[in-house]
């Protein structure tokens, strides 16, 4: 493995092999010195070209707590605002003798175009609406650590399918691991072609969280309201937002996961947010032990392909 | 072809192990504040019997922590990718207290130099000391052993395996002689 883009390509091997790594990184969390000399000496670039918090200070923590360095790229204050194209941010970088590259990107793909013009690995940090794989997989260790194992369960992911890179990422993990998925959420934003993939497709809340052992919840763009894509935030709290109420379609010991950042009271309740079925900070905690996983995975031993 | 030798087998590797308990009890006047960290892999089941061999002669038992020195190899671009397995030391194991490191073979000192930095960033121990089952010489850092179950003067060529029945389902340790190569060591 050189570079981490998608989970499409990632089998259920491969994505298991990764969570038991990252589940052995999770201790290193739990020490009194959250620093192993591992990547010492390796330097990493975060190129965010769309805003993050979670997940950029995510990787950049799990670097640093790895002994790598770090350095934050962002779109405004780069060159890239001078209109620097991305071909010459990445020989930049290559001059700059960078062991890795994370990239953000809103263009689908973006990632996998850098990948074949560099030479190092390439980490895809979410790109458009394809995939953001390290979510996928933060997402799967949570629900293995939540219920013990992956296969078997029942999976809905909820709200706006169609623009969500981490649910695409998550079907695909999720299939792979042996879960049944089901997604549902306001029709403009559910993509049909799943259903060739067994992943089974549904506008009808109580009908996808029936037998549902763990539930992720989606954030919800506020402005596909003004493109008309759903009618109201309230037509779409009352139909699909998880509240106490519809908690209680899922299984009783149903788990509840949302990538972040959260709306309150829109896609989910705060009561259902801060409840003991929620498992929020602890993806937040694993997205730290997975990226740590995945820079490892990458960085850490001699070419073996 | 190869050649075959056995080193060890189930009754001298048990000996062994008791006699390094007994040694342990004696250096460091009882095991009450003495904590053992097992090597992964075949450092764990060591450590373990070791342990019980501890409850039987002072009637105390000790934890034993699991610690995986993958993340502090010095080699890591050299080698292929290898997973990092599962460490679990607890800051009260470490801290203040005598730690015997167990392993199963000491070769070049690496593994150890490797343990040492690791266990040094859970916590300050008053003392590590090292018991290994076979010393093999060939070191190529200023480590040595405090226990050793048995001195092997070794070839580089050789090879020793350490079996336990815990993971290889038999007690035993042999060297496997690998013919020379003309030119090579």
């Amino acid at each position: 493995m050189r570079d981490l883009l998608t989970l499409e390509s990632l089998s259920g091997q491969d994505i298991g092999d990764l969570l038991d790594l990252a589940q052995n990184m999770a201790e290193i969390l739990d020490r009194p010195i959250k620093k192993v000399p591992t990547l010492r000496g390796k330097s990493i670039v975060n190129l965010f070209f769309e805003p993050s918090t979670r997940t950029r200070n995510s990787f950049e923590l799990a670097a640093k707590y790895l002994s790598a360095d770090v350095i934050n790229v962002q779109k405004s204050g780069s060159s890239v605002e001078k209109g620097e194209t991305l071909w010459d941010t990445a020989r930049n970088l290559s001059q700059m003798a960078v062991d890795a590259v994370i990239i953000r990107h809103q263009v689908s793909g973006v990632p996998q175009q850098l990948a074949e013009i560099l030479d190092i690995p390439v980490i895809n940090a979410g790109d458009g609406s394809h995939e953001h794989p390290t979510q996928g997989l933060l997402d799967a260790l949570t629900l293995r650590q939540a219920k013990g194992h992956v296969a078997g369960l029942k999976v809905a992911i909820v709200g706006d399918v169609l623009h969500s890179r981490v649910a695409r990422s998550d079907i695909w993990a999720l299939l792979a691991l042996g879960a049944r998925v089901s997604i549902v959420g306001p029709p403009s934003l559910l993509p049909s072609t799943y259903e060739e993939l067994g992943v089974e497709v549904t506008t009808d809340l109580k009908e996808a969280l029936a037998d549902a052992d763990a539930i992720q919840v989606l954030r919800l763009q506020k402005e596909r309201q003004s493109t008309g894509e759903i009618p109201s935030l309230w037509e779409y709290r009352l139909r699909w937002g998880i509240t106490r109420k519809t908690l209680q379609y899922a299984k009783p010991d149903a788990v509840v996961l949302h990538p972040g950042p959260q709306n309150r009271g829109v896609e989910i309740d705060s009561d259902v947010l801060d409840s003991s079925r929620s498992y929020i900070l602890q993806q937040v905690r694993n997205g730290v032990a997975v990226r740590m996983a995945v820079l490892f995975r990458l960085l850490g031993g001699g070419h073996d392909e | 072809m190869k050649q075959v030798a056995l080193l060890m087998d189930e009754d001298a590797i048990r000996r062994a192990l008791m006699r390094i308990a007994h040694e342990i009890v004696e250096r460091n006047h009882g095991v009450h504040n003495v904590s053992l960290v097992g090597i992964r892999r075949r450092g764990v089941p060591l450590a373990e019997r070791i342990a019980a061999n501890l409850a039987l002669i002072e009637n105390e038992t000790l934890q034993v922590g699991i610690l995986d020195i993958g993340l502090y190899r010095d080699d890591l671009a050299h080698r292929p990718f290898a997973p990092v397995n599962q460490t679990s030391i607890k800051s009260a194991m470490i801290d203040k207290r005598v730690v015997v490191l167990v392993d199963d073979v000491l070769y070049t000192g690496r593994t150890v130099r490797a343990a040492l930095d690791a266990l040094s960033d859970f916590g300050r121990p008053k003392a590590i000391q090292l018991a290994v089952l076979i010393d093999r010489g060939h070191r190529e850092l200023p480590i040595r052993a405090d226990y050793v179950g048995k001195n092997v003067p070794t070839a580089r060529s050789e090879r020793i395996h350490v079996e336990v029945q815990e993971i290889d389902g038999i007690d035993r340790v042999y060297v496997e002689k690998v013919p020379v190569i003309e030119g090579e060591e």
